[in-house]
């Protein structure tokens, strides 16, 4: 599903030249629950932008899906974006005049689809990330834990191949995080999505089926890990 | 374009900051408003001026005696003269291109004390001793009876015909024709009344004049070969101004002046005056333009202005929808539909305000011989709303511009 070879990146601030991936080559197949780890600094960030097709590459190649990902123009890649990628941010990236179900169904907006076919599937989605009774919520009115739910009922929207999460549990608490993490298991597991999921916590990335640790922009350590007694 | 959706964001946008959004509307509508006005008023001031010169032949000029002002032939300078009647001949034959020659005379001055009276009744009107091709000069409709003809003339025939404005305050509903006026101890036999084309004839009211024949006025108010004016028109395609100086040669030469005396004959070019009150309301009318123009482009900057602040209000919201798939044509849109509406909205009651007003003030009735009929036509009001649409894509445009610098990756970093 996603095919890295040797993948760089810098970023270039006045003279300074700061060098962020210094060759990256991964491999993520289909289905995969994957966790990416490593301290601040260490690229992954840069990484999951580059995955997500929302910051270009200097050197190497990306192939989603078996389609290189190499010098697109803005619309080319909004429109891959909307077709392969669903994104969960650490602060949730709800638009805050709109209700859950509005939110839920923007992506859609920008595919095309007719408005009640839009409504009624966000509100399928919203039910199944059990906030139906929400959805004319504002997302000021809702908690974090919920707040992230309609993120990740918005990410499933347009039907993605692959789920990108940044620090999805980042804002949350224990409890919570634990909940928005047995949601993102089930699309894994129940829907064989491709979930990739950005972090800095261990308990976190031990719910994922794979660790990839990066240090200082080069993959330090890529772990198998144990299948855990399947997660309550 | 037209789908739900986007009206309900973009109205979501504008009522989120009400004030913003009136105070940013109101530039562009006082832009509107004053360009509505300035037209319409300029239409109006143009309508009721050169509405005053209609009738008037326009190639035609004025010739009056004054005083010499350079001795000659052995008179002294300050010498008063007059025209007289072998003059008329002397013009006809004398100045090329020349069509109608109207001698004129007056009756005591100009708004002179009460000189008419019917019956019980007396006024004070305007009388002209004329000949019947003043009428060429001077359009007039006849509206009962006949004008002064050549028979008037050579019997010396004691006939007028009076202006509508003096059958009105003279006879009331009484039928004038054949009735006696009484011209200064004279009586005269109505036989026309008239009613001027021209509103007015520099602030005087034309329907208020009487008209008896040329020679009649010469024996019965003492001014046997006199000519106090001379109308003139030149014949199609003759420069008036031509004809004016020629004939001031002429009468020069006959009445032994010095041939460059400039204070000797008064005269009056209606061709220079057409002219140049046409040029006068041009420059209005560019004016108004530029200044309409200038204030609206305030209003549009000020538009633009508001939408950059937007645009940076929401960049997080724009990250997020690029990272949803929104493309830059999706952005592009939202942003120029956004100020093409305030725009619009603006200048729809910008229109609607301006015209609003010039009706009503149409429809209270300030009118006078320098303004009638205030308006916009909607020619200038298609213009308007053209420029206000381009002025709405113009204002869309830098702000559109920015919101496509914001790449979705920005929505990851802002916390």
């Amino acid at each position: 599903m996603i095919e890295l070879r040797g993948i760089k990146k810098a970023y270039r601030t006045g003279s300074n030249v700061l060098q962020v991936l210094k060759g990256i080559d991964l491999h993520i197949g289909p289905g995969e629950l994957v966790s990416i780890m490593g301290s601040s600094g260490s690229g992954k960030s840069t990484l999951l932008n580059i995955l997500g097709i929302l910051d270009n590459y200097d050197a190497g190649s990306y192939h989603l899906d078996g389609k290189l990902i190499k010098d697109l123009s803005e619309t080319e890649s909004a429109g891959l974006r909307s077709r392969y990628i669903g994104f969960v941010f650490q602060s949730f990236n709800l638009i805050g005049f709109k209700n859950a179900l509005e939110n839920v169904a923007l992506p859609l907006y920008y595919q095309g689809v007719p408005r009640k076919k839009r409504q009624e599937k966000a509100l399928e989605l919203l039910e199944r990330v059990g906030l139906k009774e929400w959805a004319h919520h504002l997302p000021n009115e809702l908690s974090g834990g919920q707040k992230q739910r309609v993120a990740i009922a918005r990410a499933l929207i347009s039907d993605p191949k692959v789920i990108l999460a940044d620090e999805p549990t980042g804002a949350l608490d224990s409890t919570t995080s634990h909940d928005v993490m047995d949601l993102l298991l089930s699309v894994n597991r129940d829907l064989g999505l491709t979930v990739v999921i950005v972090t800095h916590e261990h308990d976190i990335a031990a719910m994922t089926s794979r660790s990839i640790h990066l240090k200082d922009g080069r993959i330090e350590r890529d772990v198998t890990n144990k299948p855990t007694a399947d997660v309550r | 374009m037209f789908d739900s959706d986007r009206w309900s964001e973009i109205w979501n946008t504008l009522s989120r900051n009400k004030l913003r959004s009136f105070l940013t509307m109101f530039g562009v509508f006082w832009g509107i408003f004053m360009l509505v006005i300035m037209l319409g008023m300029g239409r109006g001031l143009s309508t009721g001026v050169l509405g005053s010169f209609e009738g008037w032949a326009t190639n035609s000029c004025f010739i009056w005696t004054m005083r010499t002002s350079i001795p000659y032939e052995g008179f002294q300078r300050g010498r008063r003269f007059e025209f007289e009647n072998a003059d008329i001949d002397a013009i006809k034959r004398g100045v090329e291109g020349v069509d109608v020659v109207a001698p004129r005379l007056q009756l005591g001055g100009w708004r002179d004390a009460n000189n008419v009276s019917y019956g019980s009744k007396t006024g004070a009107f305007n009388v002209y001793g004329d000949v019947p091709d003043i009428i060429r000069i001077q359009a007039t409709d006849i509206l009962e009876g006949r004008f002064l003809n050549e028979k008037d003339i050579a019997d010396e025939r004691k006939v007028c015909v009076i202006g509508s404005k003096v059958q009105r305050m003279m006879f009331g509903p009484t039928d004038p024709l054949g009735e006696y006026l009484k011209i200064k101890g004279v009586y005269f036999r109505v036989v026309g009344v008239h009613q001027p084309r021209a509103s007015a004839d520099m602030g005087e009211d034309k329907s208020g004049d009487i008209h008896i024949p040329f020679s009649t006025f010469q024996k019965a108010f003492n001014s046997i070969n006199e000519v106090h004016w001379f109308s003139i028109t030149g014949q199609d395609g003759v420069e008036v101004s031509r004809i004016e100086a020629d004939t001031k040669r002429l009468m020069a030469h006959r009445h032994k002046v010095h041939p460059d005396d400039p204070l000797a004959f008064g005269s009056w070019n209606m061709q220079e005056m057409f002219s140049m009150m046409n040029a006068l309301f041009i420059a209005i009318n560019v004016l108004s333009w530029i200044v309409g123009i200038l204030t609206l482009a305030a209003g549009i900057i000020g538009i633009s202005n508001i939408m950059l602040v937007i645009v940076k209000e929401r960049t997080k919201e724009i990250g997020i929808r690029r990272s949803i798939g929104a493309t830059p044509r999706n952005i592009t849109a939202q942003v120029m539909l956004e100020s093409l509406t305030l725009t619009f909205i603006a200048g729809y009651f910008g229109l609607l305000g301006g015209i609003g007003l010039l009706e009503a003030i149409g429809a209270i009735g300030i009118e006078s011989e320098f303004f009638s009929s205030p308006s916009v036509d909607l020619k200038v009001a298609l213009v308007a709303l053209s420029v206000l649409l381009l002025s709405g894509l113009l204002a869309g445009l830098f702000p559109a511009r920015r919101a496509l610098r914001i790449k979705a990756i920005d929505a990851l970093r802002t916390e």
